[in-house]
């Protein structure tokens, strides 16, 4: 296919597309990405197949990506002919009937269940979807097409402009477009913030015949799921960014690094690839021009260290993941010993963004130093979670309360950039969000995960669950990080079994600048962050663990007891059923006894208890 | 065993160094499960010695040594599904399995698995039993997924 042919296929597309908008027949859009499914998604596709098979009706379902407000999954949206698309929230097989009833029945839009619509201006008093609280102040750049597009058709991508950005950098000279890219001012959105053409113009600089680009889907930070969001929401910008990279950096072969977790994402990925090879976009001679490139797939076999580059490239190889020592930088002997550039997922798919608007659009977003947008995934105690984009400089406060809706109970905490990051207090909720000012005070900006925590949540237990998953993701080649991580994780053991004294809390510190300045790679290095960065902000809730054996959050399992309060039990016998231990016990009508001796302290009865107006309130936890 | 699957499975590589870790997925996904006669058999293929297979092999967490069982429960232990509870959906896991995690039950029905992260943090806490993901989970619902019960 040459420049030509892909433009008439566009021009089908964008009719495809306008044909789309005004069609007549009605769509049914299901939000299908990863969690839309875990929230129920197939089965509310199964029920709207059902209902359209049982009423006679003709209409199309189409998959799509997720949108971002996670907490509303399943998402179903309906457009009728000549009516904006609609979107209804938290639509299990049960209610699929009822919306759509009132649409093919009625012929008027039920109103339960809406979130919002996609037209222009205002309809029957009905909020427009992208200006709803959560959506409202945030930017969507590189998220612009996740969950309005079918994401397996590539039309839909073509439509929307979809590969003009690499047709714009394949007219320009790959100086030309590393400049664009420098003026756009984009840092590595994996979490380090290096700047993305300063790594290209290494690489590209290296005398080779061989050079590799690699994406790092490698999205191992728990807690963090925007490369996974993506990928299946809009798999073609990443590759888009793939082709931009290669034809810059003068690379003939590319990998895409993804976790074996994200079969959906692989799914997408694979279809993708292909569509580009049937289109031309991807081989010898790409669109006429004298570029030529093409992607593989390799699936990561679940390590941590991995998202580290050097470690990356060895597990690439068929070795062990274990990072080596640089330089030589992978920008100048990475993959086989060849110049190699990793770049991450988030940065490669906004890069067709940056060079079809150009680099002075782009960066009229964010702050002098951090440029653009990020995506972040917020989760944990926040109100309304999920994938959001925001322009960088913008406030923790914004994001958590204005866009997340806050918390339920009193906030405690944010722990910005996972294992590798730091946990902020609550007097650091107008710190703007970029590169340096995280930085400044201990956590980092990393791949974007954002869990929010209330006073339900321990600190000493999260900076305990950190040390443990970097002690266990530790390669083992430094035995800073190897042994260091392992006492560290001990010494908050015996802290959250209230068994520790003020000593300990010292060694911890100590230790954690120990292994901070021992450790070859970033996981060593950064490891001992959300323990030192909750000791600095939270030291309180350390010492009441350590000099009152009380634990404030009531959550350590061995500073917390059990008790059925007698006045209050009823005996309704339900806690005695879930109870997996036998260790409640008691006939009905009576107040329950509860067997400290047996209680695995699982929180059943607790929860039980709660759901039932009556005997409520009967248990309680206390430190 | 059935040396057809691997050598299907060899048609699809070149048989070179970086190949090891693809040609270890997909002889798990035969299998199940490593097997030491299918780890002998690529290591004479691809010339690397069985130890530095296994050396590999078990630097990666997707990789299983022992046959797997009938069903798989993850418990998603990632940083929103702990913060959410998802330590006491494990504990409750582990006390009515009668096993911990990375184990399997004695009459080989059940893997219990703790994961990093299922990528579903929204909906935390999350389970995978087989292909499902349950989201939102409590511990009462892992109570009644594992009576057998549905929960939704």
């Amino acid at each position: 296919m040459d420049k030509k042919s892909i433009e008439r296929r566009r021009q089908q597309a964008v009719a495809k597309w306008e044909e789309l908008q005004k069609s007549p027949i009605p769509f049914i859009y299901i939000g299908a990405g990863s969690c839309g499914l875990a929230a129920g998604a197939a089965d509310t596709q199964s029920a709207v197949e059902e209902y359209l098979r049982r009423k006679g009706l003709n209409a199309r379902i189409v998959q799509v990506g997720c949108i971002g407000p996670c907490y509303l999954e399943p998402l179903m949206d309906v457009q009728m002919p000549g009516q904006p698309r609609i979107s209804y929230s938290n639509v299990t097989a049960k209610d699929v009937a009822y919306i759509l009833n009132g649409f093919f029945e009625n012929g008027e839009i039920t109103k339960s269940r809406l979130a919002g619509h996609f037209g222009d201006g205002d309809l029957d008093g009905i909020p427009r979807f992208f200006d709803l609280p959560m959506l409202k102040p945030q930017v969507r750049i590189v998220l612009r097409n996740c969950g309005l597009i079918d994401p397996e058709d590539v039309d839909h991508y073509l439509a929307r402009d979809g590969y003009k950005g690499f047709e714009k950098s394949l007219s320009m000279t790959w100086r030309e477009v590393l400049d664009t890219v420098k003026r756009s001012g984009i840092r590595g959105r994996g979490g380090a913030g290096f700047p993305t053409w300063r790594k290209w113009a290494t690489c590209r600089e290296t005398e080779s015949d061989q050079r590799y680009l690699i994406c790092n889907a490698d999205e191992g930070d728990p807690g963090a799921f925007m490369n996974r969001s993506l990928i299946e929401g809009d798999p073609h910008a990443v590759l888009e960014g793939m082709l931009i990279a290669a034809y810059t950096i003068g690379a003939s072969q590319g990998y895409v690094y993804i976790r074996a977790e994200y079969p959906l994402a692989i799914k997408r990925l694979k279809k993708a690839i292909a569509q580009m090879r049937e289109m031309g976009l991807l081989g010898q001679n790409i669109l006429g021009s004298d570029f030529s490139f093409d992607i593989k797939i390799k699936q990561g076999a679940g390590a941590f260290v991995c998202g580290e580059e050097t470690a990356l490239i060895a597990s690439i190889e068929g070795k062990r993941g274990m990072p080596r020592t640089r330089p030589p930088f992978p920008a100048i002997a990475g993959l086989k010993g060849q110049p190699t550039i990793i770049n991450n997922v988030e940065t490669l798919g906004t890069l067709p963004n940056i060079l079809r608007n150009g680099a002075e659009w782009y960066a009229g977003y964010g702050t002098d130093t951090s440029k653009g947008t990020k995506t972040f995934s917020l989760v944990g105690k926040v109100r309304r979670t999920g994938l959001i984009e925001v322009p960088l400089g913008i406030t923790l406060r914004e994001v958590i309360y204005d866009i997340g809706g806050g918390t339920q109970k009193p906030f405690k905490a944010v722990q910005s950039g996972g294992p590798s990051g730091g946990c902020l207090s609550e007097e650091f909720l107008d710190l703007p969000i970029d590169y340096e000012h995280l930085a400044e005070v201990g956590a980092i900006m990393g791949s974007g995960g954002l869990i929010v925590v209330d006073s339900d949540t321990c600190i000493v237990d999260m900076a305990k669950y950190f040390m443990g998953f970097t002690q266990k993701e530790s390669c083992g080649k430094c035995v800073p990080c190897r042994v260091g991580t392992r006492h560290m994780v001990e010494i908050l053991e015996k802290v959250c079994d209230g068994k520790a004294d003020l000593s300990d809390l010292d060694k911890l510190e100590k230790l954690g600048h120990t292994v901070k300045n021992g450790s070859l790679c970033g996981l060593g290095a950064t490891a001992p962050n959300p323990a030192l960065s909750s000791l600095k902000y939270f030291r309180s809730e350390f010492i009441s663990h350590v000099k009152d054996k009380r634990c404030p959050a009531v959550t350590c399992k061995n500073l917390v007891v059990y008790r059925v309060i007698a006045g209050k039990c009823t005996g309704c016998q339900r806690c005695v059923k879930v109870c997996p231990t036998g260790a409640i016990t008691g006939p009905r009508s009576e107040p329950h006894n509860l067997d400290q001796s047996k209680c695995i302290k699982c929180r059943s009865c607790y929860e039980i208890c709660r759901f039932d107006a009556i005997a409520g309130d009967a248990i309680i936890i206390e430190s | 065993m059935s040396e057809d699957g691997l050598t299907t499975i060899g048609q699809e590589f070149k048989g070179e160094r970086g190949d090891l870790i693809p040609i270890l997925q997909r002889a798990q996904d035969l299998y199940g499960y490593l097997r030491p006669d299918a780890i002998r058999m690529i290591s004479r293929w691809l010339k690397i010695s069985e130890n530095e297979i296994f050396g590999v092999a078990t630097f990666f967490a997707q990789f299983r040594f022992h046959p797997p069982g009938q069903h798989h429960i993850k418990i998603c232990l990632g940083t929103a599904c702990h913060v959410k509870g998802g330590e006491q959906i494990l504990t409750i896991a582990t006390h009515r399995l009668g096993v911990g995690a990375g184990e399997t039950t004695a009459d080989g029905k059940y893997d219990l698995d703790r994961v990093a992260c299922l990528g579903c943090c929204a909906l935390a806490p999350v389970v995978a039993f087989d292909d499902k993901i349950y989201s939102q989970m409590s511990v009462l619902k892992i109570q009644r997924i594992l009576d057998g019960q549905k929960i939704d």
